[in-house]
């Protein structure tokens, strides 16, 4: 088999169902191959578009996202996709052409060391210099993407590897002697970690995205409901936990509830899963959670007494571990007191914003959670949208909310949508947009109409970039410095494209756009004018603690 | 303070890139690098001397080097029982009449003349980094040339 045969029969072999790419000339030998291999192949409109769509989808399901670019520009292209899935354990493999192996190194035409660009951005990155090694390189790539903490994989295949002929050799199993992920925590460390929790008073779960990788969901719903201590999640953790749950506390950090913020500096056991203490969620470090013990599980080690003091690590998987401990705590601790202290927070701070009779972001969004019921699937572009997604729709399931966490990428959003999409067709999936974000990779468009992806873009039109505003308002006099962004009209835009395109000026039409554009069998933009200077509330000031927070006007 | 560690790898291309890496995106500067291969085909042996005021950084360096892919192990000697060598080569300025003057100081370390032509002498030496200072000091005043040093190597007991 040639290479690019090779690559296709692994690919196929992983139980690769879809590639989301674009193609050029150092992928033609992979292209031709793919003509009629009988994989489905999403042809995006940028190299950007491809990465996002690939890690959406493996966001939504769990599986591994594949994209394919062709050398130099549209490698580097995938460049930011790449980042994207590595700052928040996506499991995706990368696969790129290279120019021909005599001429690396020569500055060849389309040329870009891409696994030197790629370094610190993958997990790991190969570049193939022998055919021979093909098989074996693309088995570890998914192996290594998918195990331990996910993250995404680079395969650089020069075009002349592509062409060479080999015998192919399935390798059965993977063995990287250096690479052996901890599955199974410490037994003296969750025996500990139990006996601290059946002694503690005011107990609080922080969850982060690792619940999800890890699926552990259900487990560590037994292990709040058995301890009765209430969950807080970090923006990754959204869905890990039934929001509607009576134990759940929001979200924390700097946009999180006040109640979870109030909640985690009073608590005196943390039991962190799978959620590496981001500066985002603990504020000013030193103010953190003073009077709490932690116990933080986590797959990796280098997660654990990163940002704070842990009292007992636990290296390994998430799911193990839960049910570890749940064999362990023989006594569940007397929390009521503690769950009085929560609902009375609850109470004093409830997320609010002002309903005038104007379009409030707040409500549109509150209104796609009541049309769907919940039942969707949300992604977000980057910046308030992402930010009122989070905190106004309840999302009960993990998989359901879809966001760019730890690079925060503007234009991630729309490409993710299509891909979640693809990924479960039976699925609403709606993108939940600013007008600044959906500028950034909206020829997307294209690639929906084309394959038929029925997504719906939820614009939060301000004519803002709403975050930067917000910031400058609030820490620099309101000197709106290049904020004001102009857009086309998003209607024609999407009518031009073959979607469809609803604009909602009024109050009263949020509830019915959104019912319509539902059951539109297309995609559709929604373009919402709403009030051009709300604001994100709470806000945590960077840099504060995390319970000082601004709480706005309402 | 200065850090020694040794960082066993699988020796590929590009492993060398990403451990320097982990440093140099933290803005440490190593202070010296030596790299052979080990007695097992396929493995180096990296020995990383790096000054970091942090030793909370320093942890997390460590911990990162071990999440590499192709990183087998890692070790720290700051805390452990070992001894270090290195190996410099240096050109000093050399006449007959100092002969006995400079016998004298090489004969204090590991250390020897390789060779010497016209005003100029090649010497060698080996030793721990107190070994290889004093023996700079004690050269000095025979005014030296060049110098160059392999950078630390360290094993462990
Ligand atoms: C690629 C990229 N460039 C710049 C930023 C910085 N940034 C963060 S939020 C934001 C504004 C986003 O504006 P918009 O998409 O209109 O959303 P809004 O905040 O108004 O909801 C910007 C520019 C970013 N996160 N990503």
């Amino acid at each position: 088999m040639t290479g690019a045969q090779i690559l296709i029969e692994c690919l196929k072999r992983e139980g690769v169902e879809v590639i989301f790419g674009y193609p050029g000339g150092q992928v033609l030998p992979i292209f031709d191959k793919l003509y009629d291999a009988g994989l489905k192949f999403i042809l995006t409109r940028h190299e950007q578009g491809a990465a996002h769509a690939a890690d959406g989808y493996a966001r939504a399901t769990g599986k591994t996202g594949v994209c394919l670019a062709t050398s130099g520009p549209g490698a580097t292209n995938l460049a930011t996709g790449i980042a994207n899935a590595y700052m928040d354990s996506i499991p995706l493999v990368a696969i790129t052409g290279q120019v021909k192996s005599f001429l690396i190194g020569n500055d060849a035409f389309q040329e870009a060391d891409i696994t030197g660009i790629t370094r610190p951005i993958t997990k790991h990155n190969y570049l193939v210099k022998d055919v021979k090694d093909l098989a074996r390189i693309v088995r570890e790539a998914f192996y290594i993407a998918s195990s331990g903490r996910p993250g995404p994989v680079v395969i650089d295949i020069p075009s002349d590897i592509q062409m060479q002929d080999t015998e192919f050799i399935w390798p059965e199993t993977v063995d990287i002697r250096s690479y052996k992920p901890t599955y199974y925590g410490h037994p003296g460390q969750i025996k500990k970690a139990a006996k601290l929790i059946a002694q503690a008073k005011k107990p609080i779960l922080y969850i982060g995205g690792g619940i999800i990788t890890s699926g552990a969901s259900f487990v560590l719903r037994e292990l709040a409901e058995k301890i009765q201590a209430p969950v807080t999640w970090t923006l990754m953790g959204i869905g890990a936990f039934p929001a509607t749950h009576k134990l759940s506390l929001g979200m924390l950090g700097m946009h999180g509830t006040g109640y979870a913020n109030h909640a985690i500096m009073e608590a005196d056991i943390i039991i962190a899963v799978g959620a590496r203490f981001d500066d985002r969620v603990t504020g000013r470090i030193d103010t953190f959670a003073p009077g709490a013990k932690v116990i933080h599980i986590d797959i990796d080690p280098a997660s654990i007494s990163k940002n704070i003091k842990v009292d007992v690590p636990i290296v390994g998987d998430a799911r193990n571990i839960i049910g570890e401990l749940l064999e362990q705590l023989k006594k569940a601790p007397d929390t009521s007191e503690w769950l009085k202290i929560a609902e009375g927070l609850k109470r004093k701070y409830p997320l609010k914003y002002k309903d005038d009779g104007k379009i409030k972001p707040q409500y549109v969004v509150e209104q796609l959670y009541e049309v769907t019921k919940g039942n969707a699937i949300i992604t977000t572009e980057v910046g308030q949208n992402q930010m009122w997604a989070a905190q106004w729709y309840k999302y009960d399931h993990p998989r359901t909310f879809i966001s760019s966490g730890g690079l925060g990428t503007m234009g991630f959003g729309f490409p993710a949508a299509m891909g979640a999409k693809i990924g479960c067709p039976d699925k609403t999936v709606i993108d939940i947009a600013g007008d600044g974000s959906i500028q950034m990779n909206i020829q997307e468009l294209a690639t929906c109409v084309c394959n038929k992806i029925n997504v719906k873009v939820a614009i939060l039109n301000n004519g803002y970039l709403g975050m930067v505003r917000q910031w400058q308002e609030l820490f620099y006099k309101k000197r709106y410095s290049q904020v004001c962004i102009t857009s086309p009209d998003f209607v024609k835009l999407a009518e031009s494209y073959g979607a469809e395109g609803i604009r909602v000026a009024k109050k009263e039409d949020v509830r019915p756009a959104i019912e319509k554009a539902l059951a539109i069998d297309n995609t559709v933009f929604i373009d919402f004018s709403v009030e051009p200077e709300e604001n994100v509330y709470p806000m945590v000031p960077a840099g504060e603690a995390i319970n000082r927070m601004i709480e706005g006007l309402a | 303070m200065r850090h020694t560690i040794s960082v066993l790898v699988e020796n590929k291309f590009g492993v060398l890139a990403r451990i320097a890496g982990l440093f140099s995106a933290r803005g440490y500067n190593i202070a010296s690098l030596a790299v052979s291969e080990t007695l097992e085909p396929g493995t180096s042996y990296m020995t990383i001397v790096v000054e970091a005021e942090d030793e909370k950084v320093l942890e997390q360096v460590k911990k990162q080097l071990n999440k590499l892919i192709d990183v087998i192990t890692v070790t720290d000697f700051t805390k452990k029982e070992h001894v270090e060598r290195e190996l410099i080569l240096l050109k000093i300025n050399y006449s007959a009449k100092d002969k006995a003057r400079l016998d004298n100081i090489i004969n204090k370390y590991v250390s020897k003349i390789i060779q010497h032509k016209g005003d100029t002498a090649i010497l060698e030496a080996i030793g721990d980094q107190h070994q290889i200072r004093g023996l700079l000091e004690d050269l000095k005043p025979f005014g030296i040339k060049e110098l160059v040093r392999t950078g630390r190597i360290a094993i462990a007991y």
